[in-house]
């Protein structure tokens, strides 16, 4: 180019291209302050004396004992708030019948809310079980992962939470949890999930599945106590999880837990 | 009290085997199968823009223009169905805000603003700027400042800053190629990284992606140019009808090539899930999967398009055939989307059930506003085209001599 037409041009070429980077650099600005400034809602919970890195909280669930009466997923809905309509399961309880024939069929009415019809007689039945099921409260989760804005996150103490105030709705976490565990609560219109009833484990209370459960079917419990009972049912039993392949780590653990469950 | 559940309830009666009790709700319904499909058209008619300029395929120079534009009207509305899923769309600016880094969602904000401002916007800027300028000096009052608005009041025209248009369009194309690639790989990325759900999870999600929006794209265009010679009663450019569907029909090829591969290799390892989506496939998907995507979309255009290429065709004959194959291909493209996002979602994650999906009429989801969403895009390219006539015959250029 000749110098005299450098003269004449309204904006140089590496003029062009400095704006051009810094009109693009100047789209990431926003994020930086709310990156700082974000802190979690729960933060405000803990006060002085918890300190949720000395936690780590589980579940055990042991398959053998549940009789599903339903009291767990009634329980869990009053607790929480959980809106009525069968559609929507913080917690549940599946029956499977496995026939003479290996033929697996598996119900859950209402989540097993009001308790199981008997069905024994229809068929000839080889074994038969229930299994609650309830947020697996990974240590590897895929929602907390595939959340968008981070309204999903997990606690340091282990537990995967929803920041209601936060969350967009778009429902990737649903399509991420491989346990269907999550759901558009009808009336925040945001995710929803179990918490371990977080409101209540802070107070050292348990979550009120596990402290209505007449048969101590499930067990909670801090991992990181010794002499938890969460630790006592895991040395005592051969424990599963679901879905191991996925690589999700789940902290609720199973004893006795069949191979066709999922 | 009614939270809007009542139209869950009639589904409850439509679901086979076990499904987990959460799972009675279908979580993405047809504004994001439309998504994806609108994304795809943006990603395929840029990158048949590109051919033009990066890969030199001179006959298709007519549908340069025109497809920059239509890439840019599609991705206009491409964002919108997505903010209008969202069960809380007011917050929708967090994605932008405070996007959590290890989220692929995420990314759409970022990916989304490269591509409109730092590609189509720039492209189309530089291409039109010339004519921008001698336009408005033509223009009085109100028109005059409108198109000095869009030129972003430059003025130099002399042959080098003209060089340095051309040039820039080049560069942006250049970039631009992988920019598309990214943007609907990223889409496909979205679904295929979900390992929860084995219909999704498939490395090749991404690339299949790719192809069918190539696909897509190309088909689109093939549509419009017809259409748009039709009702600007032009003569069609035969070769540049040719070439194009000449690239439609490898681009096929490709894109079937891998939907085979994908499937082949699903049955063959045949996974705990290979049942269930069998079972998906023969009871609920069959139609929009072996008869729309597989049959009509695919297979039947290919025959048509080979035939045209081995035999010979009366001119008029072969325009019908592309003409009728961009439409079926257009319809097998929409109904490969439908078959990801909607198939995905009618198996339980139990691997023992199937639900169903039904389409509302009115509401936010329903097929109303789904349908303006798939015409808005032709009102904004006709707004567009209007503003920065495409049609070589038009351009200002040809009638003044470049001044000094």
């Amino acid at each position: 180019m000749k110098k005299e037409d450098k003269r004449h041009m309204i904006v140089g070429r590496r003029d062009f291209c400095k704006l051009i980077l810094g009109g693009l650099g100047l789209l990431i600005l926003p994020t930086m302050p709310s990156f700082a400034s974000r802190k979690r809602g729960y933060e405000r919970w803990y006060g002085t004396k918890y300190n949720p890195k000395e936690h780590r909280y589980g579940m055990g669930i042991n398959v053998d004992r549940c009789i599903g009466c339903g009291r767990c997923v009634d329980a869990c809905k009053k607790e929480n708030d959980v809106p009525d309509e069968p559609f929507f399961f913080r917690t549940w309880v599946e029956r499977y019948n496995i026939g003479e024939k290996e033929e697996v069929t598996v119900d859950s009415p209402n989540g097993g809310e009001e308790g199981f019809k008997n069905n024994t007689q229809e068929k000839k039945i080889l074994r038969t079980f229930f299994v609650p099921k309830i947020c697996n409260q990974c240590d590897n989760p895929p929602c907390v992962q595939t959340c968008p804005v981070g309204a999903t996150y997990k606690t340091d103490d282990g537990v995967i939470l929803i920041d209601e105030k936060y969350c967009i709705g778009c429902r990737y976490c649903i399509h991420a949890c491989p346990y269907g565990m999550r759901f558009i609560n009808p009336r925040t219109r945001t995710a929803d999930k179990c918490t371990f009833c977080y409101h209540r484990i802070l107070k050292g209370l348990s979550p009120a599945c596990v402290e209505v459960c007449p048969t101590e079917a499930r067990v909670f419990g801090d991992l990181s106590m010794v002499a938890s009972p969460l630790r006592r049912f895991l040395r005592m039993n051969k424990i599963m999880i679901l879905k191991p392949q996925l690589n999700t780590e789940p902290k609720v653990y199973y004893a006795a837990l069949d191979m066709e469950v999922r | 009290m009614d939270y809007g559940t009542a139209n869950l309830w009639p589904l409850l009666k439509e679901v086979t085997g076990y499904i987990f009790p959460n799972e009675i709700e279908l979580h993405w319904g047809l504004l994001v199968v439309i998504y994806p499909y609108l994304t795809g058209l943006v990603a395929g008619a840029f990158i048949l823009a590109s051919l033009v300029k990066v890969f030199n395929v001179r006959e298709l120079q007519p549908t340069y223009r025109l497809s920059l534009l239509t890439a840019l009207a599609f991705l206009i509305v491409a964002p919108l169905p997505l903010v209008a899923h969202l069960s809380r769309p007011e917050r929708a600016l967090e994605i932008f805000l405070t996007p959590s880094a290890s989220s692929a969602m995420a990314m759409f904000g970022f990916i989304y603003v490269w591509y409109l401002m730092a590609v189509l916007l720039l492209e189309i800027w530089f291409d039109h700027r010339h004519e921008l300028i001698l336009r408005a000096e033509k223009e009085k009052g109100l028109k005059r400042v409108f198109l000095r608005v869009l030129s972003l009041y430059t003025k130099d025209i002399r042959p080098a800053a003209l060089a340095f248009d051309k040039k820039a369009v080049y560069v942006i194309t250049v970039i631009g190629v992988p920019s598309a690639l990214i943007l609907h790989g990223y889409v496909g990325f979205i679904f295929g990284s979900v390992k929860a759900n084995p219909w999704w999870s498939s490395v090749l999600m991404p690339i299949v992606f790719l192809f069918s929006a190539t696909v897509s794209g190309i088909a689109l265009m093939l549509f419009l140019y017809m259409v748009i010679t039709l009702f600007r009663r032009r003569k069609l450019d035969m070769a540049c009808l040719d070439k194009l569907a000449s690239f439609l029909f490898y681009m096929m090829l490709i894109d079937f090539t891998l939907e085979g591969l994908d499937f082949i290799q699903r049955v063959y390892q045949a996974e705990e899930s290979i049942k269930i989506i069998g079972q998906m496939i023969s009871q609920r998907i069959f139609v929009s999967l072996i008869v729309i995507q597989v049959l009509l979309g695919m297979l039947l255009p290919l025959i048509a398009i080979a035939s045209v290429k081995i035999f010979r065709f009366p001119a008029e004959l072969k325009r019908l055939i592309y003409f009728v194959s961009a439409i079926l291909v257009q319809v097998g493209i929409f109904a490969t989307r439908w078959n990801v996002v909607i198939g995905g979602q009618l198996f339980s994650k139990s691997f023992r059930g199937l639900t169903t999906y039904k389409i509302g009429i009115g509401g936010m989801e329903g097929l109303l506003v789904s349908l303006a969403f798939l015409i808005l895009p032709f009102v904004i390219l006709f707004a567009l085209v209007k503003i920065l006539p495409p049609w070589e015959e038009d351009d200002i250029r040809r009638r003044a001599p470049a001044s000094n």
